[in-house]
């Protein structure tokens, strides 16, 4: 079938069998289109869509034996059962603290590297150090783990090793709370800076050249260059990057405090992800569980919608 | 006029800031692959640092003997070939449609690919759903519910609307069908994005754990992250690792680095292509359309 419609179809109207602009039209011209879509479309509506219905487990007093149908309404007391919980707010404040601290310190790390590495002529050299710099994102938390405790162990580690040798005194990196603390934030730092550079530096090349060459003939140095052309020039993603980070503050990885963390320092390392796993798949309380997953998924999209929103008033392109 | 000294000093910092990042890398991924091959004697000396003392493989190939590591790689490979296929093929019959202008309906349809970008159901009832489909421990826990990703999907769109409508047209008026025009001309067109998105499903597949954590409680279906996890996270008793690998002689720091190293060896094995790879599929993935 001709989707463009054939000359006849232009010269004498459509055929009076299909209905001009009507449903059935579309469906049967293209109907392979449509088939196509609809495998995907299974597997969206099966695997996505279905557990936001199970959501509303929220808000039942769900009882496996009884199962989902049998299962009374209990409204929102499961919500301020979680809220009055002293855990819950332990694990809320954590989340919050290392997104915050993520932010802090990861998020000017790539910036800094992408400007600097801008400033490498030797090609070879950014060359080579860029592949080297992208290799900590391609290592699963797991691996990353077993990699840093080794490294930060007190007894046998490197660091350590290297920290006596010159005389100071063990630091516990990974097994004490405020240690751990920072040093999660470091290997945090340490695993997104590089690939991080890489929106940045495409942005540094899109700045126009005549720019540089104006403020050379103005007397600018590197670093004038750089303060009053780079940084400017990249504003605008900046800001966008800034946005989306904001955006998932709420917002927490698995990985990364499962395998990084340990149970000493559960008080700290304990986020919402860790705790909804505990609380839910080890212990089955299912309805807390989801009602703090539906609290954390709710509060994401709010916050998606609203960076959105700043971001389209600020003069970017939105993602919605 | 500025000053040429004030130039110096400024690259010597910057490439002095550039040389710690890089090492800061790699260093630590060094020393494990270090202590890996090394004796248990320099290990317990503490005297392994980026090199090799006592060269021997005797740990690489405690782990090959390992059935239970051999077979949980195995069963890694299958699940992310498997996990890469479908994810391939759900990308492509998304994003082909939704490519097309002339397809009703089509906000709709996009819009309800790109919502599951903001909003999902969480853990829990992702967990009831799975244990309801009876797929607690089966790999298609780990197969089927991640494999379409709307981020891909958007990637594919974006590299399908790049190509020339001039060019289907003239397929239809030549009178090649829907199929035909995917088969023979949008899809030689993409192969780099659809390398570069196969490979994004098959990286992301082999790190991620947190499913395998859920759904998979039977030892034996332990796919290689999740083992690896148990073997680094275990207080470093040896009962439990020589459970794993035979009577354990070893020094466990030596063990637990060549399993680090031999849970990620293939991502390390074609690590320069595959950056290369993945950095222009950033490249498109950022060009909003």
């Amino acid at each position: 079938m001709n989707p463009l419609g054939t000359s006849s179809d232009l010269v004498r109207g459509k055929p009076k069998a299909l209905k001009a602009n009507g449903f059935l039209y579309y469906l049967k011209r293209d109907f392979f289109l449509y088939l196509m879509f609809f495998i995907p479309l299974c597997f969206i509506f099966l695997f996505y869509y279905v557990p936001m219905y199970g959501l509303t487990i929220a808000f039942k007093d769900y009882d496996v034996i009884r199962g989902y149908m049998e299962s009374p309404w209990i409204g929102f007391d499961a919500f301020k059962e979680v809220f009055k919980s002293p855990d819950f707010l332990k694990v809320l404040r954590n989340t919050l603290v290392l997104n915050f601290l993520d932010l802090l310190f990861g998020f000017p790390a790539p910036i800094i590297l992408a400007i600097f590495l801008n400033e490498i002529r030797v090609k070879w050299f950014k060359r080579v150090s860029q592949t080297i710099l992208y290799l900590p994102h391609f290592l699963s938390w797991v691996i990353i783990a077993g990699i840093m405790y080794q490294l930060f162990s007190p007894n046998t580690g490197l660091v350590n090793i290297l920290i006596r040798s010159l005389g100071g005194q063990t630091i516990p990196f990974l097994t004490e709370k405020w240690h751990w603390l920072f040093t999660y934030v470091g290997i945090g730092v340490w695993q997104t800076a590089g690939w991080g550079t890489i929106i940045y530096l495409a942005a540094i090349t899109g700045i126009n050249s005549e720019l540089y060459e104006a403020a050379v003939v103005d007397g600018a140095g590197r670093l004038r260059k750089i303060w009053n052309i780079t940084l400017p020039g990249i504003r605008s993603t900046i800001i966008v990057m800034l946005i989306i980070s904001l955006g998932r503050i709420m917002g927490s990885s698995f990985d990364r405090p499962y395998a990084i963390g340990n149970p000493i320092v559960r008080e700290v390392a304990d986020v919402i992800a860790t705790f909804v796993y505990r609380v839910g798949i080890q212990s089955l309380r299912y309805n807390t569980a989801t009602a703090i997953g539906l609290f954390q998924s709710g509060v994401g999209l709010i916050l998606v919608l609203i960076t959105d929103f700043i971001a389209i008033k600020v003069g970017e392109k939105g993602i919605v | 006029m500025y000053s040429r000294t004030a130039d110096k000093v400024f690259d010597t910092i910057v490439y002095a800031v550039v040389i710690i990042a890089v090492l800061v890398c790699i260093i630590p991924f060094l020393h494990v692959i270090a202590l890996s091959l090394s004796s248990n004697e320099a290990v317990v000396a503490q005297k392994v640092s980026i090199l090799p003392i006592g060269f021997n493989l005797e740990a690489y190939s405690r782990i090959i003997k390992d059935a239970t590591m051999i077979r949980s790689l195995l069963l890694t490979i299958l699940i992310t070939v498997l996990f890469t296929l479908l994810g391939m093929f759900l990308t492509v019959c998304c994003a082909y449609p939704l490519n097309k202008k002339r397809l009703k309906g089509r906000k709709f349809m996009s819009m309800i690919c790109i919502f599951t970008l903001f909003f999902s159901g969480g853990i829990i009832p992702n967990y009831i759903l799975i244990n309801n489909l009876k797929l607690l421990n089966s790999i298609w826990s780990l197969i089927l519910p991640l494999a379409f990703s709307a981020y891909n999907m958007i990637i594919i769109k974006n590299f399908f609307a790049n190509i020339p409508e001039s060019l289907e047209e003239s397929a239809y008026l030549d009178g090649c069908t829907d199929v035909g025009i995917l088969v023979r001309i949008v899809l030689p067109l993409s192969a780099p994005a659809l390398a570069t998105i196969a490979l994004f499903f098959a990286v992301g597949r082999w790190n991620t754990f947190q499913d395998a954590l859920f759904y998979i409680t039977k030892p034996d279906l332990y796919p290689l992250q999740l083992k690896l996890n148990l073997i680094v996270s275990a207080s470093a008793s040896t009962e439990s690792l020589g459970e794993s690998v035979g009577a354990a002689q070893l020094v466990p720091e030596v063990l637990k680095a060549a399993c680090v190293m031999f849970a990620t060896l293939p991502i390390v094995i074609v690590y320069p292509w595959l950056q290369k790879y993945f950095v222009s599929g950033v490249m498109i993935g950022a060009v909003k359309g």
